[in-house]
């Protein structure tokens, strides 16, 4: 609007070219100035705010990761053979932030020795519906959320209906010096897949 | 003064601000009916300021967030009554928008020319809600922190770029200190700023195109002062006395701090996202793609069609539709909250059902579910109120956080010691978690006059409480029960009563710490009648008898005792060969990691077991 004006009252020309490239200039020079200075703290800010994506190695390999770590768990003795599950919290390093805390619970598994054998079957206790933990009901024989109600049979399978999306997020396990050694991970909940957290 | 207006106004014009605030028309009169608006600017204001002042006393960490919200509820002058308002106004202000909304809908008030106001105001409910949503987290106490969790995994259901989003609301993987520094953010900075800014465009454009009077010719017109403004400042007295009451009467509660290594049973959302809560449980089976409709697309719908609303009330019959659609949407919101209401309460509202109903028909199932939320729900009451009385007793909160002293705490992690490592097998009254037929002694009040009264009773000894259902009872010619049937109905009662007080002074309870000191005389002559009566046959104790055929009663059901049968009952001290099926819970003293209890939680099992915890003065016995 403002150029147009201005180029009817000076009249068509040379003059009135240059006056228009001019502005032309003018408010692109403006316009590139103006976010350039608004971009670089916003910019700055964003770099910093996107942290959390930032991939790190897989596997907790930085070290300061909460998860995918094999951690021992607690001796094979601690598990009935008659399969029923037990509650344990997995103790190792945990990271928040800037904090390192020695040895403090970074999650809670179900471990349960499969009847008859010598394997051993470990359950992340998080639900796979929304992140709740899931409580195993002796008297029942199997798991129950008490968010939703997702329940899930005692080898971790769900028991429809339920709102939960996929069987409970089974662990690989080791046995080993007559330990259970628990690779420890988190999964993304509401998924069909289990992906796990990184 | 006149002179001082003058210069002021000749400068900054501010007779014609205020005059074209303080003398906006209003046709037809002043109303009730618009006092919503109002009402809602107030309870904004009432918030930043609380917001503000709460915000000098608080502290956004994993090991601070409880921590200062206690301290600015239970210690700083006047901080209850600020969090009071802030936490009860905040519930106040959904109700107002919902009142809100309701008076513009109905009364048409989104029809041209204010259809990107109404807009605005759809924009500045998402942000209501959003800082309710925010300011839930903070106090991270266990409700807030399990609340969040599910809100934040249903982030990561939106399509594509779920996880991320997530991932960036909660500042990495893990709930942390970052998900408190982002959602303080958010709650104090991001959110209110655009609160503002959108507030002052909504304000802007209700000023540009003036009230909306659905009745123009009842009365005569008036302008906003004096009229309309006394008329909105009862109503805003009216929302701070109601809030005022609740505060006083209800209270602003704070949890026992957030423990991410601790299920809670008990985790819902605020009242005014319970419906949401509950329409969840509509998708049951739908998989992912249930939880994405019924979690994401539809809510997403249901604003869609209230943005909508200036357009589709253009029809001839939209405005009808318009009114149709909020008045099922609210009463929607009304069911699904009584719903999920009544599924929490109906094992205390609707009773028991009846014993012979089906294990696994709905309505045990359902009732199992709200009992067990009840159950959980008193848990975590008794666990705040513990947490305040461990704080007293420490004189303090440690750098470590309030959850340290939850931690250390026998009366807290005692029951859960127990739930998971003794009740499938031993009974316990304070234990939450029963499992099926007990296998082993009752341990209420193990060590105790009461107890071992009973173990020496023949009528008892065989019973389920003591060997009863173990392999030392009657029917496998468990030589105690054998003892006790055969012996004791010939024995002098009142000898039998001294043992009893020898063996339990044994233990050293706390809880019968004075009654011991006051039968001093009477225990020591217990001690002889306890070898008199025959039991160094089979027991040690004091020197007298040999260890290997049945536990040793020196100290029987002390600290250390307790400490080394729960480590090894087949020790040669307790069960020996004898023991019947009871795991060796720390076997190897030396090498603590391969045993099942640590050694503190040994000790915190062990000193539960013997109601050794810190008791506030007044509750002393």
């Amino acid at each position: 609007m403002q150029s147009s004006r201005e180029s009817t009252d000076l009249g068509p020309g040379l003059e009135a070219a240059g006056t228009r490239r001019r502005g032309f200039l003018s408010r692109i020079a403006a316009v590139v100035v103006g976010s350039l200075v608004a971009l670089v703290p916003m910019a700055a800010g964003l770099l910093t705010f996107f942290d959390p994506l930032r991939s790190r190695a897989k596997g907790g390999g930085d070290g300061r990761s909460n998860r995918g770590r094999l951690v021992r768990v607690a001796p094979l003795d601690a598990l009935s053979a008659d399969g029923v599950p037990r509650q344990f919290q997995v103790i190792a390093d945990r990271f928040d932030a800037w904090n390192r805390f020695p040895d403090e619970s970074i999650g809670v598994v179900y471990l349960r020795r499969v009847p008859g054998s010598d394997e051993v079957q470990a359950f992340n206790a998080t639900c796979p519906h929304l992140g709740c933990f899931v409580s195993f009901k002796a008297d029942r024989g199997m798991y129950q959320c008490p968010c939703h109600e997702s329940a899930f049979k005692i080898d971790g399978a769900m028991i429809h209906p339920t709102p939960s999306p996929r069987d409970l997020d089974e662990l690989e396990t080791k046995v080993k010096d007559n330990a259970v050694w628990v690779w420890y991970q988190d999964f993304y909940t509401g998924k069909e897949q289990k992906k796990p957290k990184t | 003064m006149k002179a001082v207006l003058n210069w002021l106004d000749h400068r900054t014009g501010i007779r014609a601000v205020l005059h074209s605030a303080l003398y906006e028309h209003i046709p037809g009169g002043a109303r009730w009916r618009y006092v919503w608006g109002s009402t809602l600017v107030f309870a904004f204001v009432v918030q930043l300021v609380t917001g503000v002042f709460l915000w000098m006393a608080y502290s956004p960490s994993g090991h601070t967030a409880w921590e200062s919200v206690y301290y600015i509820q239970n210690e700083m002058q006047g901080g209850w009554l600020l969090r009071g308002l802030h936490h009860f106004m905040a519930q106040a202000m959904v109700i107002l928008l919902a009142f809100h909304l309701m008076q513009v809908v109905i009364d048409g008030a989104y029809r041209a020319p204010r259809e990107v106001n109404f807009l605005l105001g759809l924009i500045l409910m998402q942000i209501v809600l959003g800082l309710s949503l925010t300011g839930y987290l903070l106090p991270w106490d266990q409700k807030g922190y399990w609340a969040t969790r599910v809100a934040t995994n249903l982030m990561g259901l939106v399509p594509v770029v779920g996880t991320q989003l997530q991932k960036l609301v909660v500042g990495g993987a893990d709930y942390g200190h970052h998900t408190l520094t982002r959602f303080f953010a958010l709650h104090a900075g991001v959110l209110p700023g655009l609160l503002i800014g959108f507030l002052v465009l909504h304000l802007a454009i209700f000023r540009r195109h003036g009230i909306h009077a659905p009745d123009p010719h009842r009365r005569p017109d008036t302008t906003f002062w004096p009229d309309q403004i006394l008329k909105d400042s009862v109503a805003c007295l009216a929302v701070l006395a109601v809030v005022l009451f609740v505060v006083v009467r209800l209270g602003a509660d704070l949890g026992a701090p957030a423990d991410p290594s601790h299920e809670y049973s008990a985790a819902r959302p605020e009242w005014y996202f319970l419906f949401l809560f509950q329409f969840l449980k509509l998708f049951e089976g739908g998989g992912e793609t249930g939880e994405l409709i019924g979690g994401i697309v539809v809510p997403f719908l249901v604003l869609l069609a209230l943005f909508a609303m200036p357009w589709v009330g253009r029809w001839k019959l939209g405005h009808r539709f318009n009114v149709g659609l909020l008045l099922c949407l609210l009463a929607g919101i009304g069911v699904l909250t009584a719903q999920a209401l009544y599924a929490d309460n109906r094992a205390q509202w609707a009773g028991k059902p009846s014993t012979t109903a089906d294990k696994d028909s709905p309505e045990v199932k359902r009732y199992e579910a709200s009992s067990g939320y009840l159950r959980a729900r008193h848990h975590a009451e008794l666990e705040a109120k513990r947490v305040l009385e461990l704080i007293e007793n420490n004189k303090g909160i440690p750098a470590g956080g309030a959850l340290t002293l939850l931690r250390d705490d026998p009366k807290t992690q005692g029951p859960r010691l127990f739930a998971r490592w003794c009740a499938s097998c031993h009974l316990h009254d304070d234990s939450p978690e029963i499992f099926g037929q007990p296998s082993a002694p009752d341990l209420t009040g193990f060590g105790t006059r009461k107890w071992i009264a009973g173990l020496v009773d023949p009528k008892q000894v065989d019973g389920p409480h003591y060997f009863g259902n173990t392999s030392h009872n009657g029917e496998n010619g468990g030589q105690m029960v054998e003892f006790i049937k055969t012996t004791m109905p010939e024995l002098e009662p009142a000898d039998v009563a001294q043992a009893v007080a020898a063996l339990s002074a044994q233990a050293q309870l706390v809880s019968q710490h004075d009654m011991d000191k006051i039968d001093a005389a009477m225990i020591q002559e217990g001690i002889e009648q306890i070898e008199l009566l025959g039991c160094i046959d089979c027991h040690k104790f004091r020197g007298l008898g040999d260890l290997g055929t049945a536990p040793d009663l020196t100290g029987y059901a002390s600290r250390e005792w307790l400490l080394g049968m729960i480590s090894n009952p087949a020790h040669e001290r307790f069960y020996g060969d004898n023991n019947d099926r009871m795991p060796a819970f720390a076997a190897n003293p030396d090498d603590p990691r391969s045993n099942i209890l640590s050694p503190k939680d040994l000790e915190l099992l062990v000193d539960w077991l013997r109601g050794e915890w810190y008791r506030p003065p007044r509750a002393k016995r």
